[in-house]
């Protein structure tokens, strides 16, 4: 029987998720062993025409990273579902935004003015701007177009699994590849991760006291935190309680709180709103302007709740400028 | 009012989330005596003001609330104890939210509001409807559907998900 084929993409990303595939190392090998690579921009040769010259359904899974911004991404993805049987979602931004979903705090006009008209490290004395086609001498060329926003893959294609994380842990990686391998697959739909939150597996999770309650937030780089306690007890701001497990834990390993990429349980609706509503709950205080400065310092909210998520979120990205009184309601 | 104004005017739609034992009391009370508030405010009964999620108040917005009220107890007299201040733990933190994502804060609002003060239930919800009228309509462009989650669109009985396709930018920058 000949052997399944795979396909791996990068959208808008880091390539974070593309070293965790590399860092699954020896097993890598026998990954490669058990499956065909039909494309992998970041590491192999192959071009967008060998995947169109695939048949339908002919790759047995897309592991598909990144969030969706440019009219290329797009279309790429849409590529490899046509040609997939199983298309995965891999790490935050493909699953739920990630990083570069914060960009949607901002329009796609206010991002391309920044970058190419006001940066302060920017030498752009001609004031050119990124155009969709450009007459050169030797012909016309073209430039995929921004998206209005960025956008998950699931609101992009179609998506069948998510193996979730920034990157995804290898130990994930490598059961859902032998999973898809062996036919092994859960349900679709599912997220390929334990459905527990990060406390549950945290090795400090004993210190964390029954009923916590915190007065105020230190960052980071304002403490040096005890390596054997609850970082949330410490007032250092952990998202374990809100976010999913399976990661073994690894930020708090190096003394680092977690920051919530491994996104929510399948319980929860909207990541950011959940993580906010578990820490709002911490204040330790019953006094109106107390609370509203202990809730002060955190300064940026968007940035901590949503930091993975915010293209998934309830509200998916910032509100346009009220129109002001008197006009019609739609 | 001229009828052509009053087909012209915006009523905001107010989505109010009030305690079962003081604040819905007090809306009732209102009700039975005959006080007047607007019809665009929805009131949700919970049993306490602790139960508002904050994914509550984000989903009253995204489906077309152009403000959010919540009523609960007033300090100390909440019927469970500590309800009402986590309830103000949290709509602190989310009030900072809502103003980074362009939301203004006047189109969320916590108020305590006891059993007896059906006329505070009057006065705010009219407050905070005129506010909101003087604000405009809350415009929250449409997310694009989750084409993606099988499991979502199995329940919902339908096909296989169209790919949404958004405008592209217009000449890059201009
Ligand atoms: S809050 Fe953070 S440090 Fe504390 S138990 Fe949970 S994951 Fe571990
Ligand atoms: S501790 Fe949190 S931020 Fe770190 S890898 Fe795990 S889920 Fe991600
Ligand atoms: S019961 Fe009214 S606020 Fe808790």
């Amino acid at each position: 029987m000949s052997k399944p084929k795979v396909a791996f993409y990068w959208g808008a990303s880091c390539g974070g998720c593309e070293e965790a595939v590399v860092d699954l190392a020896e097993d890598l090998l026998s990954v490669v062993e058990r499956v065909d690579i039909a494309f992998w921009p970041v590491a192999l040769d192959f071009k967008r025409a060998d995947v169109e010259a695939l048949a339908d359904g002919e790759l047995a899974a897309s592991f598909i990273n990144g969030s969706v911004r440019t009219s290329e991404q797009a279309e790429m993805a849409e590529l490899l579902r046509r040609k997939s049987q199983v298309v995965i979602a891999f790490g935050s931004c493909a699953q739920l935004g990630g990083v570069p979903g914060l960009a949607n705090l901002h329009s796609r006009e206010a991002i391309l003015e920044c970058v190419y008209q006001e940066a302060p490290s920017l030498v752009n004395e001609e004031r050119t701007v990124p155009q969709l086609a450009t007459h050169v001498p030797e012909g016309r060329v073209t430039l995929p177009s921004l998206l209005d926003s960025v956008r998950t893959l699931d609101q992009t294609i179609e998506v069948d699994y998510y193996l979730p994380g920034c990157p995804p842990p290898v130990p994930l990686i490598g059961a859902a590849v032998t999973a898809l391998v062996e036919g092994k697959l859960p349900a679709r739909g599912a997220v390929l991760a334990p459905d527990v939150a990060l406390c549950a597996e945290c090795p400090r999770s004993a210190t964390k006291p029954e009923r916590l309650l915190v007065k105020g937030f230190h960052r980071t780089h304002e403490v040096v935190a005890d390596p054997e306690v609850c970082l949330l007890a410490q007032g250092l701001l952990c998202l374990g309680p809100a976010t999913r497990g399976g990661c073994g834990a690894s930020c708090i390993g190096g003394n680092m709180p977690c920051t919530g990429c491994m996104g929510p349980t399948s319980r929860v609706l909207d990541y950011g709103a959940k993580a906010l509503s578990a820490i709002g709950s911490l204040l330790d205080s019953n006094d109106e302007e107390e609370i509203a400065a202990l809730a002060g310092e955190i300064v940026d909210p968007v940035g901590t709740f949503y930091r993975y998520s915010l293209p998934a979120s309830l509200l998916h990205r910032r509100a346009e400028p009220a129109s002001r009184a008197g006009g019609s309601s739609s | 009012m001229p009828e052509a104004e009053l087909e012209r005017r915006f009523d905001p739609r107010i989505v109010a989330f009030f305690c079962n034992w003081c604040t819905y009391t007090a809306a009732d009370l209102a009700g039975i005596s005959r006080m007047e508030y607007p019809p665009g405010v929805r009131i949700v009964r919970l049993m306490c003001s602790g139960r508002v999620d904050p994914q509550f108040v984000l989903a009253a917005f995204r489906h077309g609330a152009d403000g959010v009220l919540i009523g609960g107890c007033h300090p100390g007299d909440c019927h469970y104890q500590e309800g009402n201040y986590k309830a103000r733990r949290r709509f602190e933190l989310l009030r900072m939210l809502l103003r980074d994502m362009g939301i203004e804060g006047e189109r969320l609002r916590l108020e305590w509001i006891s059993a007896s003060e059906g006329d505070k239930v009057a006065r705010v919800c009219n407050e905070m409807t005129e506010q909101i009228r003087a604000l405009g309509p809350l415009r929250l462009r449409a997310a694009p559907p989750r084409a993606g989650r099988p499991s979502a669109r199995e329940a919902a009985g339908e096909g296989a998900g169209e790919p949404v396709v958004e405008e592209p930018v217009g000449e890059a920058a201009r």
